[in-house]
């Protein structure tokens, strides 16, 4: 029963995982949105519909964005899951370590492999309702939901593991 | 941990093969690009085109039937003999063209929807015949169609159709029932054509004849045909003809006996009219008699289906017995046709015992039973019948038995049989079975005939390439939409989606939406019908289950039908529902009531964004702009609201006060361009009447206002800001015109393209935009419904890459003259001119919104052309145009194979310039098919050229050029090996194709060697990302002159097969193959590349064509730069004129004439586009085929 490094850098994942499972759910919900413009039916062709709609689609490209001064949540997910990596390798913990490192990559590979010409942002306001886009977008998002998920329970148990067995 | 670790690979895979026939079969598995962000959005611009541009009243008009008006060249089809002289001897009879499908029609009941319908335009020239329904016996039915036409006439003469409609408004017609307000036709764009081998009203004469075969194939000898047809003919006038109009109803019989009876007679009529509160214009109550007449016929008609079953089964055996010979070389038994019936008549028992009443189905065929009964064993005994399926609309299922299986397999048997099971599209339960039965037919038709790509060497035929028609039963294929509007990749769609990867052929739509039409329907009606769960529009292909309920196409719910519905104002009967207009046409428009609005219908807004930096002066656009702009100010489309406005900008931005009232137009100057403001709140857009003088003023004065300037910089992005603000309360449309890089303010731009890598075989850069600051400001633009329409008139790079996403997400156009000059240039001069003249005269609709459903199990996932997505079948466009094409392509997510027929729809909500809500609605209806084969009968290959351009232009914009092109390499080369493989008794060493398929190498060839994907030949970035946004947004016929231009032989023009045009005789030469071989020395050639015609006049030319067309008298005395044919007094050079003409007539981008001679420097330009001769950097055709066939076997 010891109070390691390793044991604190599981309770702090514990605490971030949660976060990290909020963005997914967030991010979720924001993809069903874009799916779903089915308020009322009648209403889909007004015009002061389609404003609304555009800042909407907008409004949320923005919030997925990956580098701003408020809302961004694609870049705070990213960094927080590559603070778990470097914590899982200081605390040389080669097996969580390893289950994350593939995400970790993926998280590279999409932040430098913009979309289109802006860099600003992940998603692409005409781009993103395309609807091959939008559920690779929203699949993706359920997949991290459950990694997040599993290792939040995974973290928990290696918590009390390490907390126990040192 | 899936998505981490599944992911990259798969865009990593997309990557390394790249394919985009794949990526459209496989549906996401391989989007252009890399899968997570893909392209770069479904967003481009479109290249809108004038032309055959008709007064906007004139193209809201009622249909008689409008697939009527698309087959402009159908003279010369590759018809063999039979058909030929078939058609011939059969024509010459018809005295008039539009009747002419009345001889051609068997079953009398169709007859009579187009004796009806088709005379209509010429006799009256309002067409009000289609809303009356088919009802009556012909000779009835002339009476009451051209009695209420006359009488709309009168009542709503002239061309306005929009006061026609308002003004039955204003009379209180009835709010609960439908009114159709009808405008004249007058036909301006075909308005007498007339072909002397093959009558205008081909197209129908050919489906209905299509349908005979089916029923009853026919031996082929031309006697037997004419016997054929006086035998048909005949019943026609009998007095109870067989009501074939239920047919295109799907099946009415099941509830039509006792409530005609009951709806039939004059006093429901009267009940009617006083529930109406007898507010019918009393110029309608005229044919209120004739049409109570004709409706009593009908009720008689309806009594028999009952008792002619046993007629049916002959009739149907003899179809049956046509198209299931189940072996090749095989004649048809009798016994077939003994047995087939049979199960026909299960068949035929089961749909009586379902619910939706399909028992009138199979009835009209008896009706004509004298007449067919007797032919139809005939074809049983007939060893090769096959050919008169689809006699020439499609060539593909044409005649001509496939050299490989000499025996012949009678095409009317894939054809036919189809048509049957397609007569009960909406019941599904059927439709297993039928489809079963139709795996039977080992019949292969003509566009499978397996063709040699390597040995036939005249593989383009001399005559434009038309749409394949669905493989459908002869009602559904004539009141399906025109594939001018509306078309697939794939006529037959496929039932999984594993058999449409298997195929690894692109599926999606091409679709033309807002298409300059001369009859369309326009219907005002308080209710407008949809499905109350998809919102489908009820449409010709929605079955009735009874008198009070429909079934949706699209997602099988059932519908009531509203007591408004049951009433046709046209034919003033009542409980008709199948009879209303929008059953009977796919194309419709409905005039949108308040429902569809939240805010007023906007005004039309024109605001002109001008550059005016001394490059702009020097260039000289300001005088022919101003000049146009003068000329066509009262053509400008729009109502007492319409309002105008202009901006010019060099460093600074200068607005106009052109409020009503000062004596001459203000100029007020912004400087400050890095914030923007409007100068006064008002009164820089004013109305265009209030103010017309004061604009005149502006007009006149604006060419030689900045005549001295000194100014260079162009403060681009800044005035657009301005021209959003301006635009902003109310939306509109926005023509910015800009002649060099932006250099000042916000969305400045820098040079980005090395001349040295014009030619470059390998990497091509700055495809995609360099920054993102247009694309956000079109955004905000179409959030306010203002679209921006770009014209680029440089003669340096400007970045038309970046510059583009202005027009491309506002839903805008995209018009480029390189090298403009205005004197250096004229010919770039006049094709401005031209271009301006159509663009401000052109039809407009405002804020308009598109949305595209299909069948359920279809899903679209990616669009191109020029919009912004706003939901995933929802396209919002701040503009819409009559130039402006679209693309979808499509995916299959559920097996289709409880259903026989799929359905698209586009509906088309926008703001007419006169301040309507309009809706325009297209519906096309397509079969699905469950064999391979049956897949690849139907390709419509310059569809799917079209949709494999767009998916290629968004491919290199997301990854690379190189990419694009090895992905179209690799969609021909995906598809004929798929091909081949289903093909197991053909040796894999030779490259063979299915005849539908056969040009998809060439075209493919023909995109490579475009200016947008060629490598290795010098093309400017800005040439090169200016075809781009032409494929993504010209529609399909435009687009397809781009990409393979057309090369005639000009020198011999004769009137032979000539058609005639407005009382002018326009020869139509064959087309040559685009290869150096054709040309020769002593000839004169005309290539029509789309936007540009080239002639080529040989060394040495007849010199008596020199001087009679080209106006010099021997070939060293043309002139070097010609772009003009004088108008010389000489037959060939009528001839000639004529025919250039009606090719330019033809298209929006008013084309530039160059006359090139064999030796002059400017050649180069004219051989790059003999794509199928070598380059320097590209394979020729025969040297494609066999890397395509190295591919394959490797």
């Amino acid at each position: 029963m010891a109070f390691t490094f390793a044991a604190f850098c599981y309770m702090l994942s514990l605490v971030l995982c949660a976060a990290l499972i909020f963005f997914a759910i967030w991010h979720i919900i924001a993809f069903d949105e874009l799916r779903t413009d089915f308020k009322s039916p009648i209403d889909q062709g007004n015009p002061g519909h389609a404003r609304e709609r555009l800042r909407n689609i907008e409004r949320i490209c923005f919030l997925l964005r990956k580098v701003s001064a408020r809302a961004a949540l694609v870049l705070p997910e990213y960094s927080i899951h590559s603070l778990f990596c470097i914590m899982f390798l200081c605390a040389q913990e080669w097996l969580t370590l390893g289950l994350n490192v593939p995400l970790l990559f993926y998280h590279f590979w999409r932040y430098f492999h913009c979309p289109a010409d802006s860099s600003e942002l992940a998603y692409d306001p005409p781009a993103v309702m395309n609807a091959d886009t939008l559920s690779y977008c929203q699949k993706e998002a359920w997949c991290k939901l459950a990694f997040y998920l599993l290792s939040f329970f995974y973290y928990l148990y290696c918590m009390i593991y390490t907390l126990v067995s040192s | 941990m899936s998505a981490p670790a599944g992911s990259p690979p798969r865009a990593a895979g997309a990557r390394s093969q790249p394919k985009l026939g794949g990526a459209a079969a496989s549906g996401a598995a391989a989007g252009p690009g890399p899968a997570p962000p893909p392209q770069n959005g479904p967003a481009q611009n479109q290249m809108p085109v004038p032309s055959a541009y008709e007064l906007y009243s004139q193209s809201y008009s009622i249909p008689s039937g409008h697939h009527f008006q698309g087959p402009g060249k159908m003279t010369s089809l590759p018809l063999d003999g039979q058909c030929g002289d078939y058609y011939s001897g059969f024509y010459t009879a018809s005295t008039q063209n539009a009747v002419t499908p009345k001889t051609t029609h068997q079953p009398p009941g169709a007859e009579q929807v187009y004796g009806r319908l088709l005379p209509a335009p010429h006799s009256a020239g309002s067409t009000p015949e289609c809303f009356q329904g088919a009802a009556s016996p012909a000779s009835h039915l002339y009476v009451s169609a051209s009695q209420p036409s006359s009488s709309f006439v009168n009542h709503y003469s002239g061309p306005a159709m929009y006061s026609a409609s308002s003004s039955a408004v204003s009379q209180g017609f009835p709010s609960t029932c439908g009114h159709y307000a009808v405008s004249t036709v007058s036909n301006a764009v075909y308005p007498s054509v007339s072909y002397p081998s093959l009558p205008a009203g081909e197209p129908y004469g050919q489906q209905m004849f299509t349908s005979q075969n089916a029923s009853t194939v026919r031996p082929v000898r031309d006697n037997s045909f004419s016997s054929q047809n006086t035998a048909l003919s005949r019943p026609s006038p009998l007095p109870p003809p067989p009501p074939q109009q239920y047919h295109q109803q799907h099946s009415l019989s099941g509830y039509s006996i006792p409530s005609w009876s009951a709806s039939g007679p004059p006093s429901a009529q009267d009940n009617l009219i006083r529930n109406h509160a007898g507010s019918l214009p009393p110029a309608n109550n005229n044919p209120t008699n004739t049409v109570a007449d004709s409706l009593s016929c009908p009720v008689t008609q309806n009594v028999q289906p009952p008792k002619s079953s046993p007629v049916v089964s002959t009739a149907v055996s003899a179809a049956s017995s046509a198209r299931l010979p189940p072996t090749a070389n095989h004649l048809v038994e009798p016994v077939a046709s003994v047995t087939q019936p049979s199960e026909l008549l299960q068949q035929k028992d089961m749909l009586s015992s379902s619910a939706s009443s399909p028992a009138p189905d199979p009835a009209p065929e008896p009706d004509p039973s004298p007449a067919p009964v007797p032919t139809a064993p005939q074809p049983s005994k007939v060893a090769k019948p096959f050919g008169y399926g689809y006699p020439t609309l499609q060539p593909g299922y044409q005649n001509a038995a496939a050299p490989l299986h000499s025996g012949g397999q009678p095409s009317p048997g894939y054809s036919g049989f189809q048509q049957y099971a397609q007569q009960y599209p909406g019941m599904n339960q059927l439709s297993s079975s039928l489809g079963g039965l139709s795996l039977q037919s080992a019949a292969q038709p003509e566009s499978l005939r397996p063709v040699n790509l390597t040995q036939e060497r005249n593989i383009l035929p001399v005559t434009p390439v038309l749409a394949p028609v669905p493989n459908l039963n002869l009602e559904l294929k004539k009141l399906n939409c025109s594939p001018d509007s509306f078309r697939c990749t794939l006529t037959n769609i496929p039932q999984t989606q594993a058999l449409l990867t298997k195929a690894k052929l692109p599926l999606g739509l091409l679709l033309h939406p807002f298409r300059d039409l001369t009859q369309l329907p326009v219907i005002t009606s308080n209710t407008i019908v949809r499905c109350r769960s998809c919102r489908t529009y009820i449409n010709p292909f929605v079955s009735f289950i009874d008198q009070r309920r429909w079934k949706c196409n699209l997602c099988y719910r059932v519908n009531d039908v509203p007591e408004e519905f049951m009433y046709n104002p046209l034919t003033r009967s009542y409980g008709e529902p199948h009879k209303r207009p929008e059953v009977q046409n796919s194309t419709v428009e409905f005039i949108a009531s308040s429902d569809y609005m939240l805010r007023p219908p906007q005004p039309a807004v024109y605001l002109f964004v001008l550059d005016v930096s001394h490059n702009a002066v020097e260039a000289g656009y300001l005088t022919i702009l101003c000049q146009s702009l003068l000329e066509n100010l009262d053509k400008l489309p729009g109502d007492s609201r319409t309002r105008i406005g202009f901006v010019t900008f060099d460093s600074t931005i200068h607005f106009y006060n052109l409020q009503d009232g000062l004596s001459q137009p203000q100029m007020l100057i912004v400087s400050d361009i890095d914030d923007v403001f409007l100068p006064t709140p008002d009164s820089l857009l004013v109305n265009l009447h209030e103010s017309k003088e004061l604009i005149k003023d502006l007009l006149n004065a604006l060419p030689n206002m900045f005549t001295n300037t000194r100014e260079t910089h162009s403060a681009l992005g800044p005035a657009l800001q301005a021209a959003f603000k301006l635009m902003s309360p109310t939306g509109g449309r926005v023509s910015v015109f800009q002649t060099q890089l932006p250099s000042l303010g916000a969305g400045l731009l820098q040079s980005r393209e090395d001349p040295n890598q014009r030619s470059s075989t390998k990497v091509v850069q700055h495809l995609g935009p360099a920054t993102d600051f247009y694309k956000k400001l079109a955004l905000d633009c179409s959030g306010q419904q203002t679209a921006v329409d770009l014209f680029l008139l440089s003669s340096q790079y400007s970045d038309l890459s970046s510059l583009a996403c202005m027009s491309k997400y506002s839903a805008g156009c995209i018009y480029y003259y390189p090298s403009f000059h205005s004197t250096h240039n004229p010919s770039q001069a006049e094709k401005l001119q031209n271009e301006l003249k159509r663009y401000l005269t052109r039809k407009i609709g405002f804020e308009a919104v598109m949305r595209i459903r299909c069948t359920k199990g279809l899903s679209m996932h990616t669009f191109h052309g020029n919009f912004f997505v706003r939901s995933t079948d929802l396209l919002s466009l701040a503009n819409i145009n009559p130039d402006a094409g679209f693309a979808v392509q499509l995916s299959i997510e559920e097996s289709l194979a409880d259903t026989s027929l799929v359905c698209f729809q586009t509906a088309l909500l926008y703001t007419s310039s006169k301040g309507e809500r309009r809706i325009r609605v297209h519906t096309l209806c397509l079969p699905v098919v469950s064999s391979l084969a049956d897949v690849y009968a139907g390709v419509d290959v310059q569809a799917a050229i079209c949709l494999l351009a767009n998916m290629a232009v968004d491919r290199s914009i997301s990854t690379s050029l190189s990419d694009a092109r090895d992905a179209l390499v690799n969609a021909v080369v995906d598809s004929l090996s798929a091909y081949s493989s289903t093909v197991s008794n053909i040796q894999h060493s030779v490259l063979i194709a299915p005849s539908s398929l056969k040009l998809f190498p060439l075209y493919v060839l023909a995109l490579l060697k475009q200016k947008a994907f060629r490598t290795g030949t010098s093309t400017r970035l800005d040439d090169r990302v200016y075809a781009m946004c032409q494929i993504k947004c010209q529609p399909l016929v435009h687009l397809m002159k781009m990409i393979h231009p057309n090369l005639y032989r000009i020198d011999r023009l004769m009137d032979e097969g000539a058609i005639h045009v407005n009382d002018r005789v326009v020869p139509q030469p064959p087309i040559q193959k685009l290869s150096a071989e054709k040309l020769t020395r002593e000839g004169a050639f005309l290539m029509d590349c789309g936007c540009v015609f080239y002639i080529w006049v040989g060394k040495s030319c007849d010199n008596t064509f020199i001087e009679d067309v080209l106006g010099y008298p021997n070939f060293a005395s043309i002139p070097q730069k010609m772009t003009h044919l004088p108008e010389l007094d000489t037959l060939s050079s009528e001839r000639t004129i004529s025919f250039i003409t009606w090719l330019r007539d033809s298209r929006p981008l008013s084309p530039v004439l160059y006359v090139v001679k064999d030796e002059s420097p400017a050649k180069t330009e004219f051989f790059q586009h003999l794509i199928e001769d070598r380059t320097e950097a590209a394979f020729s055709y025969y040297e494609f085929l066999l890397h395509i066939q190295q591919q394959i076997c490797k």
